[in-house]
């Protein structure tokens, strides 16, 4: 059956090919340093990813943010800032959040990867996910993904669920909205239904 | 973020033996990378640690050893760090985020680079970067930077928190390179700046932090660590105080003080420690001796409040002592 329904994704990716869009930046020349060694040639390898093994050519520079987006179409894991300094990027590595903006993917073969794509069970909502919803935790939603993934973390580290450890314990993630009290109030929300429910 | 290898020894003669010119070895790579895609690090080839197996955490009646490896996130964790190092627990949880603490290593925390933000910004000199260049902090943004042992070359601040802990627990950086294992009290393995601060520990360039010691005692089971800073959480100190007390009948019988954020090192404040020793516990001997912990200090202009500051500080941490 056709479907007409373009996702966002694939409408961007479409606009782009006639739209030529500006470097918001010009890349910031390097310094008269040490000479850039030749480029190896990509490795083949093979990472686990919401429970599939993918493979994919990678350069040792490459981090699991860009082969994530670029390589692999999982573009629901952002490039904020590229630096760990605002999370949009979280994802889980063997059940705990790190930036993948600051992970080489090589050095992550083996390891079990979550991201925002593989949260939900078939079309169940993680209850996060499912919270933030209830909850209107959002505005653009551009750190929404690494706000869900930090915050399943979380609830899974087992911390108190009182407003100002939610608040220190989400620092890494960052909103330009300033999305931040709906955003405590889901993350509490589910928190304290799982302690009603025996859950931890 | 230039090209480079990436070489995996399996254990750490392999590492050591890999290391070369333009070489970094990598472990958590949290501060590696952003200096890589900065162009402020360009290496031929990191040396991957992972494979070497550095990272356990062990704790007796005689102290405390970290394997260099150990993640932030893990050392807080660890219930005998938090009941018998409680500022060392302390200083790691007010270090970045979580995500950052769940990938940095203790090891990699004590090396991590100043936060200067002209040594980050490729495009303004910097006598760390390249020697005799200039430095544009002594005049100019130079609020987060340093008021003790700053030189006309280089007033920047070493950023980590857990170093400042670790100094006033007196704790020993046990390190690995080609010649065999020395071991170096953290009060000697920082260097201040003079008119070479490129060159910021004593660790050589082929040699590996393999564990960080901590005798236990009792003002290490008495510790805090409070830090001061722009915003509530995930931000570098303006100042830290890192305090120890073992208090018998009210009184003093031993005191450790170290501050962060003023120096190219933790900076222990001995003058404060010797007003604290022997004095009863109190918030006039605390106020007495947190006026000491400062002495020496020279602002560079613009973080001149750093001194009451970290005076606060201290004064803070040893009251959340008793």
């Amino acid at each position: 059956m056709a479907t007409f329904a373009l996702t966002r994704r694939a409408l961007i990716a479409g606009a782009a090919l006639v739209i030529a869009i500006p470097r918001l930046r010009a890349p910031r020349a390097a310094p008269a340093a040490t000479p850039a060694a030749a480029t190896p040639a990509p490795s083949l390898i093979s990472l686990q990813i919401n429970g599939h093994e993918r493979r994919l050519a990678v350069e040792p520079r490459t981090t699991l943010l860009d082969a994530l987006r670029e390589q692999l179409d999982l573009t629901g894991t952002k490039k904020g800032c590229d630096r760990g300094a605002c999370g949009a990027c979280t994802v889980h590595v063997d059940g705990r959040r790190v930036n993948a903006c600051l992970t080489l993917a090589m050095r992550v073969q083996g390891r079990a990867i979550t991201t925002i794509e593989g949260l939900a069970q078939g079309d169940d909502l993680h209850p996060v996910q499912a919270a933030f919803i209830r909850h209107d935790a959002f505005q653009c939603g551009y750190c929404t993904p690494g706000q869900i993934m930090s915050a399943a973390a979380f609830l899974a580290e087992g911390h108190d669920a009182d407003p100002a450890t939610i608040r220190e314990w989400m620092s890494g993630n960052i909103c330009r909205c300033g999305a931040y009290p709906h955003i405590v109030d889901a993350v509490r929300d589910v928190a304290i239904s799982r302690a009603a429910n025996g859950a931890g | 973020m230039q090209a480079f290898d990436l070489i995996r020894p399996t254990d750490l003669p392999a590492a050591i033996a890999a290391m070369g010119k333009g070489r970094r070895f990598i472990a958590g790579g949290t501060d590696l990378l952003q200096l890589m895609k900065e162009n402020i690090e360009t290496p031929s080839a990191l040396i991957d640690l992972d494979a070497l197996a550095l990272d356990g955490i062990g704790a007796d009646g005689g102290g405390l050893m970290l394997g260099a490896l150990a993640r932030m996130a893990d050392v807080a964790a660890h219930p005998a760090v938090r009941a018998e190092y409680p500022a060392i627990s302390q200083a790691l949880l007010s270090a970045a985020s979580p995500q950052v603490r769940n990938m940095g290593t203790v090891g990699g925390n004590l090396l991590q680079r100043t936060r200067c933000v002209y040594f980050r910004d490729a495009a303004f000199p910097c006598n760390k970067r390249t020697p005799g260049a200039g430095c544009p902090a002594i005049a100019g943004q130079n609020r987060m930077l340093a008021i003790l042992g700053g030189s006309a070359d280089c007033i920047a601040t070493h950023p980590s928190d857990l170093p400042v802990a670790l100094a006033a627990l007196e704790a020993t950086v046990v390190m690995q390179g080609p010649n065999g294992t020395r071991r170096v009290p953290i009060s000697d393995f920082y260097l201040l700046p003079g008119t070479t601060p490129g060159q910021e520990t004593v660790l050589a360039p082929d040699e590996i932090i393999t564990m960080i010691e901590v005798p236990a005692s009792a003002w290490a089971r008495r510790s805090a660590y409070v830090k001061l800073r722009d915003r509530a959480s995930f931000e570098f100190a303006l100042v830290a105080a890192a305090v120890a007390l073992d208090v018998r009948d009210g009184t003093i019988a031993a005191a450790r003080v170290a501050l962060g954020g003023v120096a190219a090192k933790p900076w222990r404040a001995m003058a404060a420690e010797a007003a604290l020793v022997g004095q009863k516990a109190d918030g006039a001997t605390f106020a007495q001796a947190a006026a000491l912990a400062t002495e020496g200090a020279r602002p560079a202009g613009r973080n001149g409040f750093k001194v009451r500051l970290a005076q606060r500080a201290v004064a803070r941490a040893l009251g959340a002592l008793v």
